[in-house]
């Protein structure tokens, strides 16, 4: 990414320096509001016309101690007026509100960077709680970045005070001061956020004038800072964008839109089961309020009720639907063998977490692949489905919703932890831009009379989907092996031989329905084909475009349909002399192409919690074709 | 339900489906006496679904010329919640056992109850795991000899009225398996009611546990040790020779022989009484009598109307527009080379 903060010029005329892309990471403890600080700033961005990515990382615990390493929170935002894929590898501009927060953070800063820090808050103690022997601000550690250490604490508390808030109260108001200064550093419009803050604290006009005079104190610092130290003016100009209708939009909340969008096209109610679990909570939450949409939330007592009641909702002829992360998906996996086997429409949302066990729950990987596809008793297929991007998972839970219904199957949706939380601007579609694919419920026996709810449409596969209510039509369905027609318990060897062929031919078969795979960039043959699956899509499609314009061949393939896969995936990879296949797993992907087309697919893995690095992915690339 | 819903006869009720139970299963005439009752009931056939976990019982849905549908082990509860919560007009019966709704199942169970869904759901307690071959269940006495428990289970066992009752039910029954006569009156009260009504059904499993109940059920002791309660009614038993009164002073149950005709001191079954139904459910069987029939009903909202009432009042007359949920928070449009907050 060509975050282009470092090249700029000095400071002409006061006029800001123009920048192409910028990347500012705000962290501090877990009090400090950075998440509100990171998301309003984001929302600026946005009414700035800039193209941005965000990358929120926050800790497990929900207040941890004061002052600690582990209870640091961070946003990461990537704003730029060229196209932003990923949250950026190395911030241009820290913002450090604790020692804590400087210790965990220093070391990603762009060397040359700027570090902005509150002295305020950098007193013995803090300092012992982050593990400095040495206060770092009096020593030369520091020296690879440029420093900007200063009292915000204090220039909050002067900014607050005829207010007259309790001290604890009023350093509160220190993120947005803040943001303040940052306003006035990208040379943004102040007057959207003190609308923001009106709105939020509306019920307590102090709190919010006392807010607005830290944002106004924060930008004045910067305007009156500005001669002589390292704190300059910077402009990102607008991206060009295709017109239409924005909205800035996180993964949690497209899918829960998709999920809405989808169950109207196949013509259901839908029913969402769920238990809450980080980091797949938002989608029920986003969900719990679209009542008037023809939606019903559920909070299970568990996640295995989460998953029986959403296919009990699919057996009385909704859609239904569940939601967890990798641990709530493992306890599901005994009635996802009874959804597959009865085939009933089901869709699955994994938002995946580091694992394995409890893992790091607030910390993105992508490592439950292997659960998806393979990860139940029996030969039990299913549909696996990846989102990419936040605005992604609008369209992945569409097409998840279309093959439920059309092919009476579960389907899993795999998103992660980054892509659950992260936000990005979306073009809004228009309702008239979708395809319908309205269900049609089977409501008379056959030609001979007989009620057949294992009677199959040729092409697809599809049983019939036949709802209580129907009169003339009640049968019994279950978790023991079906008859092949009637669905009567049958456990006879040809039977079940034949059954489970269908069950397997089935899902095999979708894959003549689904779009072919195209390379998302580069050709499609060539020397090197870097294919990825899920929320390393822009890290990946960065590399790419790098290696590319250093005169490499290597091509970005993005696999959205992970199982089964697109019916020209192997014969596209075979067109190329090398596979690489970069994943936030130890190499499940690639250990799947392996199986599937035995091609000598590379594995390029991460586990840290933290999403790939442009530049990870390029020194691999390179090191594939140096 | 509706002046429409034909009338049915019991055979109608049943499919074509061998039943697979053992010969001499107490399941054959709970069976029979649910098919006995549909017909009483006034519901639709097509209306009516039939959900069950794993375990013998479990397989009672195969049998009923209903929906049905046999899930897997011990989450019926949770199944029937989203098949009732998506359509509120059907009929829901679960079926369950001692181990697959108080054992594997036992947090759906709570929680069912506690939510209170309208459905009617039959525990068989045989106090055995049939279909595993014999295993102690959570309800066996304590020193039960059983595969898994050669020198006895020391384990305390579970009383499952008394777990509904704790985890917030709003009517509790129980009945017998071959008490034909009186267990379609449970069944007709179970179905009236409007929540989860739970019904504990002791039966007999022939082959591994036999006889357990053999000192109330039997012929013989029947008369002496059934108390069927019927609300209104002295608690009597023993052909009217005895009753139950309450000490006051040490506010315990306690058995009195009537005196010719006289039950002045007898309590009077309250099923809306909570803490009486909780003496009945409570006293040991030997000194007392097994209470039978309605032991507690006090309705109260149930689950599925709680929620459409609640989906009703959220969402008034508001519209469902689509592409205004789409365009909500923070948006702005780019028209061609122009930028603007809105």
């Amino acid at each position: 990414m060509a975050t282009a903060f470092n090249d700029v010029f000095e400071t002409q005329n006061n006029q800001p320096a123009e920048a192409e892309a910028v990347v500012v990471r705000f962290a501090g403890d877990s009090g400090d509001g950075m998440q509100l600080t990171g998301g309003q700033f984001t929302l600026s961005s946005a009414l700035s016309g800039n193209d941005f990515a965000t990358f929120p990382d926050f800790p497990a615990e929900i207040r941890a101690p004061q002052g600690t390493t582990f209870g640091v929170s961070a946003f990461q935002i990537n704003f730029g007026s060229v196209d932003i894929e990923t949250a950026g590898d190395e911030p241009d501009v820290l913002v450090a509100m604790n020692p804590a927060a400087l210790r965990t953070n220093i070391q990603s800063l762009k060397k040359g960077g700027l570090a902005i820090i509150d002295t305020g808050e950098f007193g013995a103690r803090n300092l012992a709680k982050a593990g400095y022997a040495v206060n770092p601000l009096t020593d030369d550690s520091l020296a690879q970045w440029q420093i900007l250490a200063f009292d915000i604490s204090a220039q909050t508390l002067a900014a607050v005070k005829p207010f007259g808030l309790g001290n604890k109260e009023a350093l509160r108001c220190k993120n947005m001061w803040t943001l303040g200064l940052a306003l006035w550093m990208f040379d943004r419009d102040r007057a959207p956020l003190i609308a923001w803050l009106q709105s939020k604290f509306s019920k307590n006009p102090v709190l919010a004038q006392a807010n607005a005079a830290a944002l106004n104190a924060g930008h004045a610092y910067g305007e009156t800072a500005e001669i002589g130290g390292p704190l300059k003016q910077y402009h990102v100009d607008a991206a060009v964008a295709e017109p239409g209708y924005y909205r800035t939009v996180t993964g949690g909340e497209s899918l829960a839109l998709g999920l809405v969008a989808g169950a109207k096209l196949a013509g259901l109610e839908m029913f969402f089961g769920s238990y809450p679990i980080t980091p797949a909570s938002p989608i029920l939450h986003n969900l719990a309020r679209l009542k008037e949409f023809g939606v019903t939330t559920f909070q299970a007592e568990d996640e295995i009720a989460a998953i029986c009641s959403a296919i009990g909702a699919s057996y009385a002829g909704q859609l239904g639907v569940t939601s967890s992360s990798g641990p709530g998906i493992a306890l599901k996996g005994e009635a996802l063998g009874l959804a597959i086997i009865t085939e009933l429409p089901l869709v699955i949302v994994n938002s995946q977490r580091g694992g394995p066990s409890t893992g790091l729950p607030t910390k993105t990987e992508q490592s439950d692949l292997y659960q998806a596809v393979y990860g139940r008793n029996g030969d039990a297929p299913l549909i696996v489905l990846a989102t990419r991007a936040p605005s992604d998972c609008f369209d992945v839970a569409i097409e998840a919703c279309r093959l439920a219904t059309q092919f009476m199957t579960p389907v899993m949706v795999l998103t992660d932890g980054y892509i659950a939380n992260a936000a990005e601007p979306w073009r809004v579609p228009d309702r008239a831009e979708f395809h319908a694919f309205p269900v049609d419920f089977d409501a008379e026996p056959d030609a001979d009379g007989r009620v057949l709810p294992y009677a199959r449409d040729p092409q697809t596969l599809r049983r019939k989907w036949i709802k209580p209510g129907t009169p003339g039509m009640m049968h019994r369905i279950g978790g023991i092996e079906k008859a092949i027609d009637t669905g009567h318990i049958n456990y006879e060897p040809a039977n079940h031989q034949a059954m489970t062929d269908i069950r397997k031919a089935k899902i095999d078969g979708v894959a003549n329905f689904i779009p072919p795979q195209a390379p998302e960039i580069g050709n499609s043959k060539g020397r090197l084909a870097v294919v990825g699956w899920g929320s390393t899509y822009g890290a990946i499609r960065k590399a790419v475009q790098r290696a590319r314009a250093k005169g490499l061949d290597v091509s970005h393939i993005h696999i959205r349909h992970i199982w089964p896969l697109p019916a020209n995936l192997g014969e596209l990879l075979r067109g190329y002399d090398k596979v690489l296949v970069p994943e936030m797993n130890t190499g499940q992907l690639k250990t799947v192409l392996r199986d599937q087309y035995l091609i000598d697919a590379r594995p390029l893995n991460k586990v840290s919690g933290h999403p790939f690095k442009i530049a990870e992915i390029e020194a691999a690339i390179d090191g594939m074709l140096g | 339900m509706n002046a429409m819903t034909p009338i049915t006869r019991p055979d109608e009720w049943a499919t074509d489906q061998e039943v697979r139970w053992c010969p001499g299963c107490g399941d054959y005439a709970i069976l029979k006496a649910v098919q006995r009752t549909m017909p009483d009931l006034g519901t639709a056939r097509e209306n009516t679904v039939f959900v069950s976990g794993i375990g013998c019982s479990s397989r009672f849905p195969y049998y009923m010329e209903t929906y049905g549908f046999h899930t897997i082990h011990g989450r019926a509860p949770a199944v029937a919640t989203g098949i009732k919560l998506a359509n509120p007009e059907l009929d829901v019966w679960i079926v369950t056992g001692d181990g697959d709704g108080l054992s594997i199942g036992g947090n759906h169970m709570l929680h069912l109850l506690r939510r209170n869904l309208d459905v009617q759901l039959l525990l068989f307690n045989n106090e055995i795991y049939g279909l595993t071959k014999g295993q102690y269940s959570p309800t066996s006495r304590t020193g039960t000899r059983s595969p898994t428990t050669p020198f006895g289970s020391v384990e305390r066992p579970l009383a499952p009225c008394a777990f509904a009752m704790g985890a917030g039910a709003r009517f509790v029954a129980r009945t017998i398996d071959t008490a034909q006569k009186n267990m379609p009156e449970v069944l007709k009260r179970a179905h009236a009611h409007k929540g989860t009504s739970f019904v504990e059904i002791f039966q007999n499993c022939i082959v591994y546990n036999a006889d357990v109940f053999a000192a109330f059920t039997e012929k013989k002791n029947a008369a002496d040790n059934q108390l069927w309660c019927v609300h209104g009614q002295p608690l009597l038993f023993a052909g009217g020779a005895k009753g139950l009164r309450l000490n006051h002073e040490t506010v315990e149950l306690e058995v009195v022989d009537i005196a010719v005709g006289d039950t002045t001191e007898v309590l009077i079954h309250d099923e809306t009484n909570r803490v009486q139904a909780q003496f009945l459910i409570d006293m040991p069987f030997g000194p007392f009598p097994m209470a039978l029939g309605v032991l507690y009903c006090d309705p109260a909202t149930s689950f599925e109307v709680a929620v459409e009432s609640q989906r009703n009042r959220v969402v008034g007359d508001k519209v469902a527009d689509f592409n205004a949920l789409l365009r909500k928070g923070q948006s702005w449009e780019i028209k061609a080379k122009e930028l603007r907050a809105v």
